[in-house]
């Protein structure tokens, strides 16, 4: 038998696995509320309404119930959850013609605009062509103010605003922790689009973090 | 004439910043980004905004599951599980 801590990654997958297997209700019910909310973001970003990416996650759910004995453990709980949700979404994508079609994405054709909009940088005219004209400003005490509940709602705000396929490679990265290598075989992205998709997307978010700090 | 070193610009600092801190770029272009930051106050401080950004995304608020959905899904599971656990 493997002697991998209590506490290591490893050893905690297991055991959930197994409690899941034997019924563990409290178990179930924590793995439900930490990944719903992702879930269903990342759903979203395939079907036309939020009614409609609340049932994939349900729908997802029941697989899980039904399929747990059937986990293989070759990748985490976590992507085994989120591949679900995305075989589901894109079923039901294909099926109200709202395909979104990670595989074929060019993440150079959803939008290209600059992380920073060009007028803050000095221009060929100026003494430091490229360089900042208006430069960042500090964020006073991020790591409280950020934790303000109003901020808090603004990013969230901000995530639901993203292009589809940046939302879902942030929520994936950023908010669920899952490696770049996971998102790109989970998306069918190659390393180099997951980036960049992950670079638009946050610099939209510190964009809007920035209006708020600002404000 | 002087030869000028190579050298990027704070425009293009921005645009390279994830492939930086993915650890993606190339020796060279990683030497140009380092020596950059330890020049340029202005990109050291937008860094640490993206930094705080990521850290903030990684706590995110977020509506819990509905409460009929919940129960569904844990309906489900009981029943599953009934006898056996």
């Amino acid at each position: 038998m493997s002697s991998a801590p209590a506490s290591s990654p490893v050893a905690s997958e297991a055991s959930l696995v197994d409690a899941l297997r034997l019924g563990d209700e409290a178990a179930f019910s924590e793995l439900v509320h930490r990944h719903h909310a992702g879930l269903r973001r990342v759903a979203r970003a395939h079907v036309s309404s939020d009614a409609l990416a609340e049932e994939v996650v349900q729908e997802a759910w029941l697989a899980v119930v039904a399929g747990i004995d059937r986990f293989e453990g070759r990748s985490s709980i976590k992507t085994w959850l989120f591949s679900i949700v995305m075989n589901i979404a894109r079923t039901r994508g294909r099926r109200e013609r709202r395909t979104l079609p990670f595989s074929a994405l060019r993440a150079e054709d959803e939008d290209a605009s600059p992380s920073v909009p060009p007028e803050r940088f000095q221009t060929q005219r100026d003494a430091w062509p490229g360089h900042w004209a208006t430069p960042p400003r500090p964020w006073e005490d991020p790591e409280r103010r950020l934790g303000a509940l109003e901020a808090r709602e603004h990013l969230r705000s901000a995530l639901r605003k993203l292009p589809a396929a940046q939302q879902t490679v942030v929520t994936l990265r950023d908010v669920e922790g899952l490696g770049a290598d996971e998102v790109c075989r989970l998306l069918g992205l190659s390393e180099g689009n997951q980036r960049v998709l992950l670079h638009r997307g946050r610099a939209r978010l510190r964009a809007a973090l920035d209006t708020y700090m600002e404000a | 004439m002087t030869v000028r070193e190579p050298e990027i610009t704070c425009r293009e600092f921005v645009e390279l910043v994830t492939d930086y801190q993915e650890g993606a770029l190339e020796a060279d272009a990683l030497d140009l980004v380092e020596e950059h930051l330890v020049l340029c106050d202005w990109c050291r401080d937008y860094l640490d905004q993206l930094e705080a950004t990521v850290a903030a995304t990684a706590r995110i608020l977020d509506d819990p599951p509905p409460a009929e959905v919940l129960e569904r899904v844990m309906t489900a599971f009981r029943t599953r599980h009934r006898g056996t656990a």
